[in-house]
């Protein structure tokens, strides 16, 4: 096994598995997310809220996911150093003019730093209150016709969304995420080997359209929180 | 005069090259690891040798000029390889291969041979498919055929129109899993500089490392040259640039036998020259005339106005269009061979018929083949063909016909070897288009890769075990000899004279001055006055080389003008030996086309009670003639006759 | 008919593996439109041998797209600005008149510069050495026709075969990695019978090899296969992924 991480094929298997991992991921985040689209006071966003709070799947998913995030970005680095070492130490003078390369193939690395800059600053606002110093209020809703007292999640949200540098950054955050899914979805699935002449295409779209409902989803609830529901 | 023995084995036919086998001495197991074999060359014959040898036991030494094997010129090859399966079952079989081949050859092969590669031409099929040669295959799953010149019936296999390139990527492939497992050691740009020989044995060779311009040293139990052949006497062929007649000159010059030095073929269909700068000629592959048809106007102020630009093929009217081809040789079409269609092409342009804007070119149309079969069927067939003629000449062939035009090609001359692929210096054996054999006077088409696999993966191996059986008691021998030495100083001389001329002009500019002579008296068509004009002419370039070469830069180290003039000075020495070939061979055979000896309707008449014979020419000295020695070819099995496309 | 063209050049120049490298610009005059790439570097070392300099060292051979011998980075471009062709079939009318054209070695660490523009690919050759054929020694194979073999498979072998070995592909990329032609030759025996025997043994040693001489990994940018003189598909890659991810998942 060690000998298979150790293969190029090897890191960049694990690339894609913690890239698809962490895109499904995200898909819960938003679906989640997009509750705060509702027009009932975070009632229903609460709800949800407190469910994953609670929900022991969750519990055991959570360190999952811290160490998709780290593997992901981990052999990212690894990969980007020994592929500069394999590039040369020469550049070419007169540039690179291969035509229909997209610019996020190339720039991935670059790409995913900015979500990590986006990351950290998610994580302090939103986890580390929600989770480390615990800065939420009580609020009462009704769950399946029972009374029960949860942390207002939704406050928090949507006094942070007030602030319009959070809603600048927050959609700055989500166009990187979005281009770098723009390539990083189809090339997950090609590099593990679920590609042919057919399905490169289809992958392709569907690479693209995920990008873009994660970008422009992330992106909409921010900035309509931010108009709308202030 | 000398005679020439070519060790034919006994009984019919057929049966000759079984007899043999049979009766040959082989080598066992533990003595291979002892016998060291050298194989120049890493084209279809010397790599499909040296993997075959090695999976034996042999520890081979093999050497290439370029940077990695599968870059030699077989790679170049595009229409396909012929091999008598008769899986289209129309009538082929091995003795109609034969027949073929030596009718193709104008009658100038040794029957033996011919049918031996006949024989083992199947055999080369079933090797390269389980290799994973990728050969084009019907819808059902089976082989594709398709046909080409000369031949009667589809027998040629093809991939794609990159045959020649996949057949040595799987040789290629089969060398480097013997240079992998030790058995070969493989020495890339590095290029035979001189051949040793040791009491009258091949023992050795010297060459010199391309990048650091050392030379070296090498010994084998026998030297296996498989250098192709030595077009680019004529600057302009379809030869690789590198592509040179170098190591068969030394084993000349060692006393080896070349044979047939005129007999060069001139492929009917390449890409016109463009202009004086051009390094290369590009051959547009025969099996093109499968579907195209081959025509010229059949008025003269038509070609003239074409010439001027001021008309376009596709204006020409089906009635004012005349298929040469077709029209005068009805049974064979545009499909006789390579030499007869040259020579047509040749006469219609010289008669004032010729396109394109040096009125040197001929039409190669695919618009009733389109109309026929769709373009898509074209492409599928043509496509890299098609794609490639566009970029180099900027015209679109699916809409506007090719223009083609007759260029050298291939040498069916060369090193002398016996039925054991020997030359007559022991232990000095010649495959591929090195040597002379099997295809006489005119190479059919798709017969070189044939030729090349065959010699190097099923006959070779074997039969240089029948020489190596005796050898098993020799030791290496120590490459500080003096025969090594020897030879050593005399090629750091040579180059050092090179380096030392500092004359005015470039190894390319002689070697096209050697081109134009060479094309001009020793090309399409040959005559005794320009014959002996060109000796006079190429004597005066030789001069001009070793008095007015200039070569920057020195021996040690990358210097490839070195390289060059090293190359053009074999290939002056290969001109004139060729011209006076061409003079001796008074008649017309296959490529040699003698003027003189042609029919009433301008067909080549050949003189069999003359010149049913090999020219073996021996090597004198530098400054003495070269004496003939003569094969008598003798024709046990087919009966002589004039060839007839008609 | 005949066009002509003056040109600038920027040629790289370097004397050995460790020398220092740098531009040097020539002018060259009269070039021909209908010529090629390489007969106009032809043409500029005529001039620079009659000038009594050393002419510029660049590798070449068969001159009709098909050895994979030239190797010229130009003007951004692997084999130049044209497409589907090798820098011998690159011809001059893609270039305008007065132009300047920067012409490079491959550059890549798997490739290290010999002389001039000249490069080493012995690389490849050792990856096709560690496994890049069928095991299978001269004779006692059977006959040509006893497996069939669909002509999808057939075509899609000879697609991936196609492959002239001249490095474009590692040239162009951004991590130096040369899967494009390790996975074309993985693909084409993994897609014929013949070559299916070993595939897990092969997808192994091949990228294995590879590893080791120290070529990048694929991210699948795409840029090999545009700049691939014969079109060679990353869809290659992807089998190769996938040859070489069941055969480490097997073990």
């Amino acid at each position: 096994m060690s000998n298979f991480l150790s293969s190029s094929i090897g890191k960049k298997f694990l690339m894609s598995i913690t890239g698809l991992f962490l895109v499904t991921f995200l898909f819960i985040h938003l679906s989640l997310n997009a509750l705060l689209l509702v027009d009932d006071g975070g009632e229903l966003f609460n709800a949800a809220a407190h469910f994953m709070a609670t929900n022991p799947l969750i519990k055991i998913m959570e360190p999952v996911l811290a160490i998709g995030f780290i593997v992901h970005i981990f052999y990212a680095s690894l990969l980007t150093l020994q592929n500069q070492k394999a590039r040369g130490k020469d550049r070419y003078a007169s540039g690179n003019s291969t035509p229909d390369v997209t610019w996020a193939s190339k720039n991935m690395y670059i790409l995913g730093a900015t979500i990590l800059a986006f990351l950290i600053v998610h994580i302090a606002q939103f986890w580390v209150k929600f989770k480390i110093t615990k800065e939420l209020e009580p609020t009462h809703i009704d769950i399946a016709g029972v009374h029960t007292e949860v942390e207002n999640a939704y406050a928090l949200v949507n006094a942070t969304f007030g602030y319009l540098w959070v809603v600048i950054v927050y959609v700055i955050g989500s166009i990187g995420l979005a281009w770098h899914l723009s390539h990083g979805v189809w090339s997950g699935l090609q590099t593990l080997g679920w590609s042919n002449t057919v399905w490169r295409k289809r992958w392709e779209v569907v690479g693209t359209v995920v990008a873009w409902i994660m970008g422009l989803g992330f992106s909409a609830i921010a900035v309509i929180q931010h108009f709308f529901f202030q | 005069m000398t005679k020439i023995e070519s060790k034919i084995p006994e009984g019919p036919l057929a049966q000759k090259w079984t007899n043999y086998k049979n009766n040959q001495k082989l080598v066992n197991p533990a003595n291979k690891r002892k016998i060291d074999i050298i194989v120049v060359g890493t084209g279809l014959a010397g790599a499909s040798a040296a993997a075959s040898l090695a999976e034996m036991g042999f520890k081979v030494k093999n050497f290439t000029i370029q940077d990695s094997p599968r870059r030699a010129h077989s790679i170049a090859a595009q229409g396909g390889i012929n091999a008598a399966k008769n899986y289209p079952n129309d009538g082929d079989s091995v003795y109609r291969l034969f027949f073929d081949t030596i009718k193709g050859g104008d009658y100038r092969s040794r029957e033996a041979n011919v049918y031996r590669l006949a024989e083992v031409s199947n055999s080369i099929i079933d090797q390269c498919v389980a290799q994973g040669v990728p050969f084009a295959r019907e819808y059902g799953g089976y082989l594709a055929n398709r046909s080409f010149g000369g031949a009667q019936v589809s027998r040629t296999f093809y991939a794609r129109g990159q045959t020649g390139q996949q057949l040595l990527l799987g040789a290629y492939q089969a060398l480097m899993r013997q240079v992998n497992e030790g058995n070969v050691d493989l020495h890339t740009r590095t290029e035979l500089v001189e051949i040793v020989i040791v009491e009258g044995k091949a023992r050795g060779i010297i060459t010199r490392n391309l990048i650091t311009g050392k030379l070296e040293r090498h010994f084998g139990h026998a030297v296996v040259i498989a250098t192709g052949g030595y077009g680019n006497t004529f600057f302009l062929s379809t030869n690789a640039m590198g592509s040179n007649g170098s190591a068969a000159w030394k084993a000349y010059q060692n006393g080896a036998y070349f044979a047939n030095p005129a007999y060069v073929q001139i492929h009917p269909t390449c890409i016109p020259v463009h202009g004086e700068f051009q390094s290369k000629l590009t051959l547009m592959s025969e099996s093109l005339r499968n579907d195209g048809r081959i025509w010229v106007p059949k008025k003269k102020e038509d070609a003239e106005a074409i010439r001027a630009g001021k008309l376009k093929p596709t204006a020409i009217a089906e009635e004012d269009r005349d298929y040469y081809l077709e029209r005068r040789y009805p049974a064979f079409g545009n499909l006789v061979p390579r030499d007869v269609a040259s020579r047509a092409a040749k006469e219609r342009c010289d008669a004032g018929y010729g396109v394109g804007a040096t009125g040197l070119a001929v039409y190669l149309d695919f618009k009733d083949a389109i109309d026929r079969l769709g373009r898509d069927a074209i492409e599928a067939r043509y496509g890299n063909l098609f794609q490639m003629y566009e970029k180099i000449v900027d015209e679109n062939p699916y809409e506007t016909p090719m223009m083609i035009y007759p260029a050298i090609h291939y040498t069916m001359g060369g090193l002398w070897v016996d039925y054991e692929l020997q030359t007559n210096i022991p232990g000095l054996f010649a495959i591929g288009e090195a040597n002379f054999s099997d295809h006489g006077a005119n190479r059919l088409g798709a017969s070189a890769l044939m030729q090349g696999l065959a010699d190097g993966y099923f006959v070779l191996p074997f039969t240089i075990q029948n020489y190596l059986a005796d050898d098993i008691r020799t030791p290496r021998m120590s490459t500080d000899l003096p025969e090594f030495e020897e030879k050593e100083k005399m090629v750091k001389e040579k180059f050092e004279k090179l380096l030392s001329i500092k004359g005015e002009h470039s190894v390319d500019h002689i070697h096209k001055e050697l081109g134009h002579v060479m094309w001009d008296f020793v090309g399409m068509a040959r005559n005794k006055e320009g014959l002996q004009k060109a000796l006079d002419r190429i004597l005066e370039i030789k001069k001009e080389f070793w008095t007015n070469v200039r070569i920057p830069g020195k021996a040690d180290g990358i210097n490839l003008e070195l390289e060059k003039a090293g190359r053009l000075a074999d290939f002056i020495e290969i001109g004139e030996l060729m011209a006076r070939d061409a003079l001796n061979r008074e008649e017309s055979s296959g490529g040699h086309f003698r003027e003189e000896y042609q029919t009433e309707e301008g067909e080549a008449l050949r003189r069999d009670d003359e010149f049913a014979y090999v020219s073996c020419w021996e090597y004198k000295g530098d400054d003495k003639e070269p004496v003939l020695n003569k094969e008598e070819l003798k024709f046990e099995f087919v009966e002589l006759k004039t060839r007839n496309y008609k | 008919m005949e066009k002509t063209i003056n040109l600038k050049l920027k040629v790289w120049r370097q004397d050995g593996p460790k020398a220092k490298g740098h531009f040097e610009t020539y002018e060259v005059k009269n070039i021909s439109t209908d010529s090629s790439f390489l007969e106009m570097m032809d043409v500029l070392n005529e001039q620079l041998i009659q000038e009594g300099k050393e002419p510029v060292a660049f590798d070449h051979d068969c001159r009709e797209g098909i050895c994979g011998m030239c190797s010229m980075y130009i003007n951004g471009h692997a084999h130049g600005p044209d497409e589907d062709v090798t820098t011998c079939q690159l011809h001059m009318r893609k270039f305008k008149d007065g132009e300047t054209v920067t012409v490079e070695p491959w550059r890549s660490a798997g490739f290290p510069i010999i002389k001039d523009l000249m490069v080493n690919r012995n690389a490849f050759d050792q990856i096709i050495a560690a496994g890049g054929y069928v095991s299978v020694g001269t004779g006692g194979v059977p006959d040509a026709n006893a497996i069939p073999i669909s002509k999808e498979d057939a075509d899609e072998a000879m697609d991936a075969a196609s492959c002239i070995g001249c490095g474009a592909c590692v040239a162009t990329c951004k991590n130096g990695s040369a899967m494009l032609f390790v996975s074309a030759k993985v693909s084409q025996l993994a897609l014929l019978p013949q070559g299916k025997v070993e595939r897990a043994r092969r997808a192994k040693r091949m990228v294995a090899k590879m590893d080791e001489l120290g070529f990048g990994s694929c991210t699948n940018t795409g840029a090999c296969e545009v700049e691939c003189p014969k079109g060679v598909s990353i869809t290659n890659i992807a089998r190769m992924n996938r040859e070489y991810l069941m055969a480490k998942f097997k073990d």
